[in-house]
Order: C-alpha cells, then structure tokens, then sequence
C-alpha cells in the first residue's frame, strides 16, 4: 500500500454530491446558438481564422493558437459563423471579449478525422497534436496540456492524475471516471510515455467508491503501472499541490514547479481528453458538465463548448426563484455576470443559486484573532495577518507574508466566525500589487526612454557643433593655405639675393621639389580629343553597367 | 572632579574621532535620496511638477526646495510613498498643481496630421513614430499621457484618451462592506 | 458587481456563538463559586453585566458605530463576567461598576472595539481596582462552614448597594483574605508552611472552597478543549510551566514553598489559563507563540505569588505578556507549504 501523507489544514463542507450522481451523463440537445470564447485557456489568445458568413464543420480549428503559451479554438459543430465580436464572458470582471457566434445547421458534421498510433511518433508530435486539438487542463485550471508534457531537465518520476474533486456539489469526474474510465487510463499511458514517467497514482477521494472500482478495474488492464488510490475526503485535496503532498509526500512549494521535484498532475478529464485528440483525432469540443444547485433534476450532462449556460439550466429544470449563477463549486466558483455566457473549457459546473440556497453571509464583523484561519490554511499561512496588510493596503508586507502562495480555497473564509470575506482581500491585494508590478516596468521603461532621448539630444547637439568646428577650421586652413600661397608666389618674384651657399642649395631644392610636383600633376583634364572623350564614355557605361549588375543580384533570392 | 572632566572629555574626543573617520571611510558618493525619490516617480516627465522632468523634481525634493504634493501622474499613493520615504507629513493635492486625472493615452488623428513633427519634437519619451512630411503616430504602449504633445500641435490633431478598462487589466476592486444594524 | 462572491457557504460559528460558549463554560465554576460562598456572586455578575453592555452601547454611540451587532456579540458580557469573578463577592457596587466600565471603555474601545485591544480588558480592569482601592479588593468573603459569620444574603445585598452592616459587625469579620494573602502573610511571620496549612482555611489541595471553584473552571476549561473553542496550548503551557517551577522550589525547600498543586488550585490560576490568557485578541496567534506567551505567564504568576508584593499575580502576569505579544508574533511564524528546510 502506498504511504499517505497529510497535507495541514483543511475543511469538511457539506458535499451535496448525492443529488446529481443517481443519472447518467446524457448529451445535451444542440443549442440555438453557440457563442466560443476565442480566450479560454491560461496564454494568450487564440487567432481568429474565420470570418462572418464562414461554413464550419465540427472540429474544425477557427482559432490558431498564439505564440507561446496559448491553444487553440475550434467549432463545437457544423455551422455558420454568424458573428465574431466582443460579448459578456465568464470572468468575474463582468467584461466582454472576442468571441465568434456559431449557428448551427443541424448536422452536426465532423471534419475528417484521424487519429495516431502515439508510440509510433515523437512526443514532440504528440504535443503539436494536442496543442491544435485545444488540449488544456480541465480541472479548472485551462494550462495548455501540451507544454504541461514537456520535459525539462528534471526527470518526471510521478505522473498524478486528480481525480479527487474535493470541492462540494461538483460530480462531472466522478461520473466521468464511472463511464469512461478505460479511456481515462488510456490517456494516463499516452501522458506516461511522453513523460518518460516511472509511476502514475490517481488520486480519488473516498467518497467516490464507485468511480476507485471502474478505475481500479481498467487500471488493471493497463500494462503501465498504474494505481488508483483512494484518498481521504477533506477539502481541498483535490488542489493540485494537495492531492500531490498527500500522495508522494513532496510540498511544491508557490513559484516551484512540480516537474522540478519529479512530479506532474493532470486532472482526468483532461486524460481522458487527450486519449481522445490524439488517439481519435477528436479536438476538444465538449466537456462533462455538472448542472445542480437550485434546479428540479440536477445531473451531469455532455455540453458542447459555446453552449449558452440557460440552456444548460433550462434543460435541467431551473426553479423559478434562481437568481443568480455559479461556474464552479461554492467554495471557489465564479458568480456569472448572467446566464447569457456560454460554457467554456474552464466550467465544470454550474449551480443555480437562490437566497435560500447560499444565503447572503450575515455583516462581517472584526477580526478577533482566533486563528481558526491559521487552523484550516492548507498553504499553512497567517490569513489573519494577510487580512490586516491587504485592509491597510500595505502590500510589501502581505508578500513578506508570502500572500501569493495563497490558492485562493476559501477554506479560511469558511471557518470565520466573523463571517469576513477574507479571500475578496486577498484576491484584491495580488491585482492590485501585479497592477504595480506593471505600472513599475512602465514606468522603468519610460525613464530608459527619457534618459535616451536625452542623451540622443546631447550627442546631436556635440555631432553639430563638431562640424560646424571642424568646417571653421577647414575655412580657416583654407585661408591660410591661399595666404601663404600668395605669400609664396609674391616670394619667388622677388628672389632674395642668397645669402650663403647652404641657403642657395635649399633654394635649389625647393625648385626642384616644385618641378616635380608640376610633372606629376594631370596637365591635361581640360581639352580632351574626341578619341580620349570617347574611351572615357566607354569606361563609364563599363562602371554604370556592372552597377547595375551588382544592385539587380542584391535583390533577386540566392539559389 | 577633575577626573570626570577629563574621563568626559576623552570619549568625547575618541568617539569624535570614529566618527570622522567613519565620515571619510564609509562615505558616499552622490545622493541616494535622490535616486531614491526618483525610484517612485512615474517618470511620465510632463513637467506639471514645474520641473522639467521627473529627476529635477526629485531632486529638488532632496534639496528641500519642492514639496512633495506636485506630482499628479504619481496620485496620492506616490505622496504617501514619498511622504514615507522622508519620514514627513501627508500633504493633500492642492494649491497650484494639478490634480490627478484618469490615465490616458495620447492619439494621433491620422486625417488632420500634417507631418511637421513638432509633436515628435516635443515628446520626452520618443513616444511617437514618424518624420518629416511622414504620418506620425503614437506608440500606445510607450505613452505615458504627460500631454506635452498636445499644444506644439499645430493643426490640434492629438487627443488623449482614457484608458479602458478590458478583461486584460481589469482589477478587483477594494473590498468594502457595511455593518448593518440587525434587524 | 453585487456583494456575491465566493465561498459562498461558511461554517455556522459566529463570535456571539463562541462567547456564549465561553460562558456557558464558566457556569459550573460559578455554580460551585455559589455552593460554597454564596449567592453574593451573583450580584457582581449581574452588575457586571449591566454595566459591561451600557458602557458598550455608549462608546459605540460616541464612536458612530451600529450599536445592535457589537452588543450582541457577547463579548462584553463575557468581560464583565471575568472581572465579576476576579473580584470580591462583596465589594461595594460602585468597584463593580467603576472596574466593569473602565474595562470596556478604555481598554477596549479607546484601542479601537472589539478584535483591537492589545491588553486583556478584564485584567486592566482588575489591575487598575487593585491599586486604586486595595483594600476593598483583599476583603474577601468566607466560605460556608468555617465558623465565620455569615450575612444573610439581604444583609449581603445591604452592604453591596449601602454600604452598611448589621450592627455590631465590623468588616473584617465577615471577609477575610484569599487564601493565597493568608500564605504570604504567614510565610513572612516565619511559620514553616506544613503548620500554615494546617488552619481551617485550607481545605484538601489549596484554600477551602476556592479549590474547588477552581476545579469548576477547570471543568470548563476541559469544555472548551472538547469543543475546540480554545487550543491546549495556552492552558498546557501556563499550568505547565506554574507546576515545574513551583515543583522546583517546593522541591528544594518544602518549607517556604508549597506545592504546585496548591498553586494550581488556588488564586486564579485555572480561571486564567483557560478564560483568561486564552482571550484571542491578546494573545499570539501562532502556536509556539501561544505558548511562550503561557509559559512566560506562568513564571511570572509565579514569581508575583512568591516574591512580589501581591498575593497574586495572574493579572499582571497577563498585562505583561500582553505587552511582548507582537514581538512573539514576529519570532514564531511558521514555516509556510513548500518552504521548509526539514523533510516533512
């Protein structure tokens, strides 16, 4: 048996799992319209590379993936593209941002399809295909799977697959995993192999005994070695620095990467995904969507990407007192700023809120220092003192306090008893201090600029005001020459008597200096023969035609 | 008493000493102070400080001879950065300079231009792109909205505009609750 | 965008919820405080009470605070409550009323209310009765069944609010020091501590009645343990730290120096480890720090009760720990996830 670790902290909130886990995952109906975020994934976005009146097929790419970190886009079904601009997206901000309206023509038509033998190719292939097939993290955390499979120098001895979903009414992998655990574990060994990994440890809570025994069950078919642990329920576990603390007892600590001490985390959908892209050839277009809350049947169902959230809910009977939404559970997920946004990559679940469901938290009160924060933080913080520096907006001292460790879990908002929303604190301090951060490289920038720009000025003014010195003094030479020049020539008019023999010697010599200068010089540039002029014309078509030559080679490609 | 007198007057004299010589060994070239005020200056260099330029004024906040509320570019935050930094009062904007306003960036009506590049001229961070009898244009990410291009502007063809805030760089916003009495 | 956002669910703790629980611990110390001494307790408390929740409501009135919340967190109640028991049964209304009042005025509010004030409020107020009116403070009442007289609880009544006795009958008749005075006082008359403890007004483990009071908190204090309301390292650290030093000199001289059990059971040594220095607003936030706090707590309680000048130094051992808690705080935070040096 493998040795379980503890990982500080932690709460048990009511899991309300129960009420969507007693269907199956059924196929949502193809929606009116389907609005595709181009930017649903960690990195920038993706490229546009369709227009309005564009025909689609399912699957085809109609966002390329940026440089660097980004991924890829593609058509959930066959359609036409009836729109591309901004809309309300699935961001806290409430904002809007490119997207591209589909509507549907009913048929639902693939592009071709192929898959690939994946031992049979590189890795680096594998990762190509992945990142034109929009593979990202669908635990929540949308990274770009394909650079999630790099090697760096690090070898990776541990591949763990989370399939804990520790998080309150969330079930979409705890399904996923009852259904599709064979092509989950298919997914862990093209992920193993990429990784040159030794061991692959799923992690799953032990609230889910159905979904450890159909993975424990298709695990067993594998030949990798690869085992299914159950882990104990206790939120958040399921974090990814959690779930790998618990299981190989290593601590990532913020700002390290898991590669670096041999690890690398996925959540199972994404496994499951990804044996799907590279062994079907099927991008991601769809994902497991649990529906709950305050609705008449809550469920699991298949949404394609794009899909508006109300059809989501309607399909799953929302009451009619819901008045708000939430993509997420409810210790972390996001208030949509309404149910118009559509389903992106990112959303595994949305729960129908009503007053009675998630009642307003009652008036926040001080804080009084009982530490029950300190008790449950899984990172082992000091929330209380990050709440005191983020109020007092003392921002160098709440990072002495290492508050960008903070995973944001809402544990500590949880347990306090004075009801104060201490991650909204936290969250507000690590904008506000990146903001900073940003003014402070601008600022940077524009002070390099500046000092330049001086400098520039300074070196314009000095190459001036040298030339203007250095034409002065070739105007005075100049003068000086022809002064002395005239002064020569008034000189040898009037021949001094020699006044001694070395000095009629020297006279001699400067004579003869001048006679010979005299030979040297060109006697004759003025009057020209007609045969001269005509030899000189030659030489210069000569010279213009083998410029031309020389210039027309420039421009034409080399071979 | 005369062995106090002089038991005082001698660690005078040694401490007086150490000190001297700690004033030429330890000593320090030019003034960090204002490298220091610099440092936290927004360098927009717009001069609305009366300075002509954001070291000047740091400098003359070292000197003593500027206070330290000029700076609108900066906002209160960089008074109280600045305040905290010399170890003196909070001093609200007021009196003569300007208050802050909402960061923006500058933008070249492209028709109107007319390519005299007195606005390139004019700019203190080579914030725009062009040359004689050449379209000129405003590298947005450069700009730092000080506004010196606008008034060499001859055909009125530049205009600041307010940066918007996109999903990009968006930020959450400080958290604020109210107590209310219980019902 | 509306005040929505996550964690949408919480715990269903609130401050009041933990103050009542805090004194719903205390009953079965004030309930053995009754058996044994009296209902005149009760009356302290009460008066504490009163006054404890008029102050606040004033001071959130002159701080243009919303009055309904603060008052009904409990938490002055459970100062008043601290300080009722820390005081004499039978001291006269106006030290209740002055020592309740200055607690929650100045120690609490003029720091900033509840969750700012550096000090443990009901031991500034206890520090501040004890040297503005000593002798009002070391007149204590005597328990049932010493031979003493005993007021009947109008005469008690009498006495608090009037100020008279029956006739005939002094003060100090009817009170007498704690038993902790009654040591010190003795030790200084040289009686060796085997025959001190031999006069009626020591009981089995420490002063008759008082220890089984403190044996009731002790009761509570294991309430709040269970419940997780308070952590044991201020209570293990404190009780800790009181028995190994007193063992040590009890050890080396049984004459002058008397168990440690005595000393846990005597003054207000459970009443402080588990109510009093377990106040989180004044006390460190992290565990090593708590429990230097504690230990630095007991030591001095110790050193007052055995050195100094009064016959207990639970108060001022707290006020002085007070002090050095945000230093505490600095040397003892913890490790964070990840950036450990030791392997875990």
């Amino acid at each position: 048996m493998t040795t379980l670790y503890k990982f500080h902290g932690g709460v048990h909130p009511p899991t309300h799992k129960a009420q969507s886990t007693r269907t199956p995952i059924v196929p949502l109906p193809l929606p009116a319209k389907l609005v595709i975020p181009f930017h649903q994934h960690v990195g920038n976005i993706a490229k546009p590379l369709v227009q309005v009146g564009d025909h689609v097929l399912k699957g085809q790419l109609i966002g390329m993936p940026e440089d660097g970190i980004s991924s890829a886009i593609h058509a959930s079904t066959s359609g036409t593209i009836s729109e591309i601009g901004m809309q309300v997206v699935a961001h806290a901000s409430g904002l809007p941002d490119l997207c591209a309206t589909l509507s549907p023509d009913g048929k639902d038509e693939w592009i071709p399809k192929t898959g690939m033998d994946f031992r049979s190719a590189s890795a680096a292939d594998v990762r190509q295909v992945l990142r034109l097939a929009g593979v990202v993290g669908l635990g929540g955390a949308v990274f770009p799977s394909d650079m999630k499979l790099r090697v760096g120098k690090h070898k990776i001895k541990t591949l763990v697959l989370n399939g804990a979903e520790c998080e309150p009414y969330i079930t979409c992998d705890d399904m996923l995993m009852r259904e599709r655990a064979a092509e989950i574990i298919k997914g862990a060994e093209i992920m193993r192999w990429a990784l040159e990994a030794e061991q692959v440890l799923v992690g799953i809570e032990d609230n889910k005994p159905e979904a450890i025994a159909a993975m424990q069950q298709a695990a067993l078919a594998s030949a990798d070695d690869i085992k299914v642990i159950a882990v104990p329920t206790l939120y958040p576990g399921g974090g990814a620095k959690q779930l790998i603390r618990v299981l190989t007892g290593i601590e990532v600590a913020a700002g390290v990467r898991s590669t670096d001490k041999g690890v690398q985390c996925f959540n199972v959908a994404t496994a499951q995904s990804i044996y799907r892209a590279v062994q079907c050839g099927e991008p991601l277009l769809s994902r497991i969507v649990t529906v709950t809350g305050n609705v008449k049947q809550a469920q699991n169902l298949e949404v394609l990407i794009g899909t508006p959230v109300q059809d989501v809910v309607n399909f799953a009977g929302v009451l009619p007192d819901t008045d708000s939404y939430i993509m997420g559970g409810p210790m972390m997920g996001l208030p949509l700023p309404g149910a118009e946004v559509s389903i992106v990559k990112a959303a595994n679940c949305i729960i129908a809120s009503s007053p009675q469901l998630f009642p307003p938290a009652p008036p926040a009160m001080p804080c009084i220092r009982c530490t029950r924060c300190a008790e449950v933080c899984p990172s082992e913080l000091q929330p209380q003192d990050l709440y005191w520096f983020a109020k007092a907006k003392d921002f160098g001292k709440a990072q002495e306090f290492s508050l960008f460790d903070c995973i944001e879990c809402g544990a500590c908002s949880y347990v306090c008893p004075s009801h104060i929303p201490l991650v909204q604190y936290y969250r507000f301090a690590k904008s506000e201090i990146w903001a900073r951060e940003s003014d402070k490289t601008s600022a940077d920038a524009a002070r390099e600029r500046f000092e330049f720009r001086e400098y520039r000025i300074e070196r314009e003014k000095q190459e001036k005001a040298e030339k203007l010195a250095a034409k002065e003094k070739a105007a005075a030479e100049a003068k000086l020459a022809a002064a002395k020049l005239a002064e020569a020539q008034a000189t040898t008019n009037v021949t001094p008597p020699p006044q001694t023999e070395a000095e009629a010697k020297i006279q001699a010599a400067i004579e003869q200096a001048k006679l010979q200068a005299a030979a040297v010089k060109p006697k004759n540039t003025e009057q020209l023969t007609p045969q001269q002029q005509a030899e000189i014309a030659e030489i210069e078509a000569r010279r213009t035609h083998i410029h031309a030559l020389a210039s027309s080679e420039a421009e034409s490609p080399k071979e | 008493m005369l062995s106090a007198l002089l038991i005082m007057s001698g660690i005078a004299v040694v401490l007086g000493a150490v000190l001297g010589f700690a004033a030429i060994k330890f000593r320090v070239e030019g003034n960090p102070l204002v490298e220091k005020i610099d440092a936290i200056l927004p360098q927009t260099q717009c001069g609305q400080c009366s300075f002509p330029g954001c070291k000047p004024y740091a400098t003359a906040i070292a000197a003593g001879e500027a206070d330290i509320n000029r700076c609108p570019p900066g906002g209160e935050e960089g008074i109280q950065k600045l305040a905290d930094l010399l170890g003196v009062e909070f001093k609200p904007f007021g009196g003569d300079t300007a208050a802050p306003k909402p960061k923006s960036v500058a933008f070249i009506d492209e028709h109107t231009c007319i390519g005299c590049t007195l606005c390139i001229q004019a700019c203190p961070v080579d914030a725009i792109s062009g040359a004689a009898k050449q379209m000129h244009t405003i590298i947005s990410k450069e700009c730092t909205g000080c506004e010196l291009c606008l008034a060499p502007c001859p055909v009125d063809c530049i205009s600041m505009q307010v940066i918007e805030e996109k999903i990009g760089n968006w930020k959450w916003k400080y958290p604020l609750y109210a107590l209310q009495p219980a019902h | 965008m509306s005040a929505f956002f996550s964690p949408f669910i919480s715990k269903p703790d609130s401050v009041s919820a933990i103050m009542l629980k805090v004194m719903l611990a205390l009953l079965p110390g004030i309930a053995l405080y009754v058996w044994y001494f009296g209902p005149a307790i009760l009356v302290s408390i009460t008066l504490a009470s009163i006054t404890a929740l008029s102050t606040e409501a004033a001071m959130l009135k002159i701080r243009r605070r919303p009055i309904m919340p603060f008052l009904k967190d409990n938490s002055a109640l459970l100062t008043g409550w601290l300080l009722a028991l820390s005081i004499p049964p039978l001291a006269p209304w106006w030290l209740v009323v002055v020592g309740t009042a200055f607690c929650i005025a100045i120690a609490k509010h003029l720091y900033g209310g509840l969750g700012n004030n550096p000090f443990n409020p009901a031991m500034i107020g206890y520090a501040v009765l004890i040297v503005s009116f000593p002798v009002q403070m070391t007149h204590w009442i005597t328990p049932h069944g010493m031979g003493a007289t005993e007021l009947s609880f109008v005469q008690q009544l009498q006495y608090i609010f009037g100020g008279t006795l029956p006739d005939g009958l002094k003060l100090d008749a009817v009170t007498m020091a704690t038993p902790l005075d009654t040591l010190k006082t003795q030790l200084h008359l040289s009686l060796p501590v085997s025959e001190i403890l031999t006069q009626p007004i020591f009981g089995r483990l420490a002063g008759h009645g008082s220890e089984m009071v403190a044996i009731g908190f002790l009761i509570g204090g294991l309430y709040l343990l269970a419940t997780r309301i308070i952590s044991w390292h201020l209570p293990v650290a404190y009780l800790g730290t009181l028995f190994a030093v007193a063992g040590i000199f009890h050890l080396l001289d049984p004459a002058h120096y008397v168990t440690p059990l005595f000393h846990w059971f005597s003054g207000a040594a459970m009443l402080g480890a588990f109510f009093i220095l377990t106040d989180p607003i004044s006390s460190p936030t992290t565990h090593k720090g708590k429990i230097i706090f504690a230990a630095g707590a007991g030591l001095i309680t110790y050193l007052i009760r055995v050195f100094g000048s009064f016959p207990d130094g639970m108060a001022f051992a707290t006020l002085l720990m007070n002090i050095c808690v945000p230093l505490i705080d600095a040397y003892t935070q913890p490790k964070v996830f990840g950036k450990k040096e030791a392997k875990p």
